[in-house]
């Protein structure tokens, strides 16, 4: 419980002052390594760019942001290294809106019956 | 570069009522305050710091404080704030705001009213996380409640 909680602090002290995390998902190739690695879980370098048009380099720079704002994390597994997704951040962002999402329809609720009636 | 997927909510509700019934309701202070709960004194104007108690119960030690943006009557009202600025004492000022703009649009039975709040992107995610951890309980029993009298709310 304690060891958790300090990961989580850890992780968002970590999050904290990095530049617009979630802008890192603007990014259509991006965006598109968050959703293969979401689904076919880790993958290295190699395998997340056969089959496609984008570079290496290309690739390797994606990843890099994506790590940067704290979504993916890279672990060295023997010559190469393996990228899985960091769930977390991406999570949280989901919960907040749908929180502010539910708040809005509480409001909106209020103003429809203080109209109508 | 495409929107990000996390950076903004929509909200669309038709309302039978008048368009002028419906601006007066959102840029009425008094009128304002009692459907959003909150108790506000002052009167909205474009550039205006406005600051009110709010009155749910649970979160009255909250305070509600926006920036007006634009008034274009009886169209278009918005207002900058910050979204999770729950704790009353704190200063908040430094951080990133997001925009909230409701448009109001005429239609054959009523008012049709659409709400954008914009700009999560730029709020800290450390900030997010313990907003969210502060709001969460709260927010999901008043729901609860809301959602027994209340059909359509989308």
């Amino acid at each position: 419980m304690l060891a958790r909680r300090a990961r989580a602090r850890a992780r968002e002290a970590a999050l904290e002052g990095s530049a617009p995390v979630f802008a890192a998902l603007g990014d259509e190739t991006r965006l598109r390594l968050v959703s293969r690695l979401g689904t076919e879980g880790p993958l290295s370098i190699a395998r997340l760019t056969a089959g496609t048009t984008v570079t290496r380099q290309a690739v390797t720079k994606h990843l890099s942001v994506l790590a940067g704002a704290g979504l993916a994390r890279g672990t060295r597994r023997g010559r190469e290294r393996l990228w899985e997704l960091e769930p977390e951040p991406i999570l949280e962002a989901r919960r907040r809106l749908e929180l502010v999402s539910r708040q809005w329809d509480a409001a909106l609720a209020k103003l429809k019956a203080a109209v109508e009636g | 570069m495409s929107p990000s997927p996390t950076d903004r909510i929509e909200k669309k509700i038709l309302l039978l009522a008048p368009r002028a019934r419906v601006w007066r309701a959102l840029t009425d202070p008094q009128e304002f305050g009692r459907w959003f709960g909150v108790e506000i004194s002052g009167t909205f104007a474009p550039g205006a710091r406005m600051k009110g108690k709010v009155t749910h119960k649970g979160y009255e030690h909250m305070t509600w404080d926006v920036t007006i943006d634009r008034m274009e009557a009886p169209r278009l009202f918005s207002w900058r704030w910050h979204p999770y600025a729950v704790e009353a004492g704190v200063d908040y000022s430094a951080e990133p705001t997001t925009l909230v703009v409701f448009e109001l649009e005429e239609v054959a039975n009523g008012t049709m009213l659409t709400v954008v709040e914009s700009g999560f992107d730029r709020v800290p995610p450390a900030r997010r996380a313990e907003a969210f951890r502060m709001n969460d309980q709260g927010w999901a029993a008043q729901m609860k409640s809301i959602e027994q009298h209340v059909g359509q709310t989308s």
